[in-house]
């Protein structure tokens, strides 16, 4: 298991704090430049922070009270580069003969299983320079794993290949790390890359930890609009809670919304809510259904995209000063409706939909 | 054709690479991976010789020799010999004047290192010795032979500090430019042209087993 805790102010400020099981992989996400590969740099021991620990397994890395550094070589950190940073003068087996670590007297490891390991088979003799991107992340991803390091940690490893392989990698990282016994730590601005691959999600803001959970529990349930903004949630918007009828509910401008989670929050409270583009429901205008009486909201259509099966409609409520609300439809869905720009929609935000944080 | 000469520029020509090759490349590093406060002065100082007139270098060399100098009296109590017009004063004044040609070339290639590399040995385990010899001297070896090539041809060809320091002395301090010059003077033009021709062809030789060496390395990297 590693535990992190790590305090500065300059060069960048940092405020993390979170562990990881082994086994179990941690994704770091946030915008660049906010402070996740800095996180990266102190565990591995090449950047020292001011004030915190580090402990993986017992072992303790880093400890700015007892005056503990080890240095990157006592750590037995496997470390993907972003750029890769692969040792261009050898060959594709002998940047993995170099970490190998003769000295651990049980290493199961060799080079044939680890580029077996990462589907490299055939390529020991070529150069860097004479492989693809992806073929490039691999050998890193193999001389990582060669030390039999305590943690395994990513440095964007996506960023540089292309969307086609990159797809690929997903899955072959994605079955990789099933057979990993260490705590794997990856850095990622990509949210879909971390929801995919990553068994938590912590989310990282100007050095500050937001949120730390599962992929669902940050992705649809952010824990205030701050993390909702960084995990690019669509329809934050701003209201308040009142009683109606002896029931908290949600009032949004002229509408007043029933909301089935509101547990810790009070009356009179000043609150963000969230909406799911794809749990807004449409009215059919040829068949109604039940779910209509929920909420209902009338809008106006301003833009519609389709991207990939699912039409993005982009629509304005007019009793509530134009706020502009998204909804995401099978195509099908909305070529059926006939959802046209300028044309009027009814909706329902379903109160299971409703996501409602604190400022 | 002085062969003597010849013998004597040889000589000095490859024990100045030999010991540049130490004394540039922890110049060097120390160069490029700290960042003091008077690294700018070290580097101008470095670079002097190639700006300075030689026999500007040389006066000053001579006079830093002399045998009532810190230098010259402590090689004298060392050796019992001056060190001035000597072969070991040469020696001396050649690492001196050939150092910004050691220093720079390796200097450019140990700076192209990217930061990664080396972190990511220190993580795949390496000490920082181990990393130097196993990745950053085969990186830098380019720019290694460039500099090794350009001390050669630089101190084999070198004339006025020489002759400020070395005098014209047969066996310990006539190098081969030195003996082109007196022939030149004696109207012997037959032999300063022989002379003459071979320094022109260890020239050309050495300066296209550079370019021929770094085009090779350039694919593989």
């Amino acid at each position: 298991m590693l535990k992190v805790t790590l305090q500065q102010s300059t060069p960048i400020e940092l405020d993390v704090e979170f562990s990881c099981e082994s086994g179990e992989t941690l994704a770091l996400v946030g915008p660049s430049g906010a402070g996740k590969s800095t996180v990266l740099r102190c565990i591995a021991g090449l950047s020292l922070a001011a004030q915190g620990q580090v402990l993986c397994k017992g072992e303790t890395w880093f400890d700015s009270e007892a005056s503990i550094n080890k240095t990157p070589q006592q750590r037995r950190v496997g470390m993907v580069f972003q750029n890769y940073a692969l040792f261009p003068h050898l060959t594709v087996a002998d940047n993995i003969k170099l970490a190998l670590d003769k000295r651990i007297p049980e290493s199961q490891y060799t080079i044939d299983k680890l580029l077996d390991q990462v589907n490299l088979t055939g390529l020991e003799q070529r150069y860097p320079a004479q492989l693809s991107g992806g073929q490039q992340q691999r050998v890193a991803l193999a001389r990582a794993l060669a030390r039999q390091p305590q943690v395994l940690l990513l440095d964007e490893p996506f960023s540089a290949v292309d969307k086609v392989t990159r797809r690929k990698l997903y899955l072959e990282l994605n079955s990789l790390r099933r057979h990993l016994d260490m705590p794997v730590i990856l850095v990622t601005h990509d949210l879909d890359e971390a929801a995919m691959l990553s068994d938590s999600l912590c989310v990282i803001h100007h050095g500050q930890t937001l949120q730390h959970g599962s992929p669902e529990q940050v992705l649809y349930q952010p824990m205030n609009s701050a993390v909702a903004r960084q995990v690019d949630v669509r329809n934050i918007l701003k209201g308040r809670l009142k009683l109606h009828h002896g029931e908290l509910m949600l009032e949004w401008h002229h509408y007043v919304f029933s909301v089935s989670q509101l547990t810790g929050f009070v009356e009179g409270q000043a609150v963000y809510f969230a909406l799911s583009p794809a749990k807004i429901l449409l009215h059919q205008r040829v068949r109604p259904s039940r779910g209509e009486q929920e909420n209902p909201v009338t809008g106006i259509i301003r833009d519609r995209v389709t991207l990939r099966g699912i039409t993005t409609v982009l629509f304005s409520v007019e009793l509530a000063k134009g706020a502009i609300l998204q909804m995401d439809l099978p195509e099908h869905v909305a070529m059926r409706n006939k959802l046209n720009i300028g044309e009027e929609i009814k909706v329902s935000l379903l109160s299971d939909a409703i996501h409602v944080m604190a400022e | 054709m002085d062969w003597q000469a010849f013998q004597v520029s040889i000589m000095l020509a490859v024990l100045t690479c030999l010991s540049l090759l130490p004394i540039g490349l922890a110049l060097a590093y120390l160069l490029v991976k700290s960042n003091f406060m008077g690294r700018g002065i070290i580097e101008a100082i470095i670079t002097l010789p190639l700006v300075l007139p030689p026999t500007v270098l040389g006066y000053f060399l001579l006079v830093g020799m002399d045998n009532d100098s810190f230098l010259g009296s402590m090689f004298v109590s060392l050796t019992g010999q001056s060190l001035a017009f000597s072969f070991a004063g040469l020696w001396f004044a050649s690492i001196i004047y050939s150092l910004p040609f050691a220093v720079q070339p390796m200097m450019r290639s140990l700076e192209k290192i990217e930061p990664e590399i080396r972190e990511a040995a220190w993580c795949s385990g390496l000490s920082k010795w181990r990393t130097f010899f196993k990745i950053e001297l085969p990186l830098a070896w380019p720019g290694i032979i460039t500099a090794m090539v350009l001390c050669f041809s630089h101190t084999l060809g070198e004339f006025g500090v020489v002759l400020m320091i070395g005098g014209n002395i047969a066996g310990e301090t006539r190098t081969l430019s030195i003996a082109i010059y007196d022939s030149v003077l004696a109207f012997e033009y037959q032999q300063a042209q022989s002379m003459s021709l071979i320094l022109l062809a260890i020239a050309l030789v050495t300066i296209s087993v550079v370019y021929s060496f770094n085009r090779t390395r350039v694919p593989r990297f």
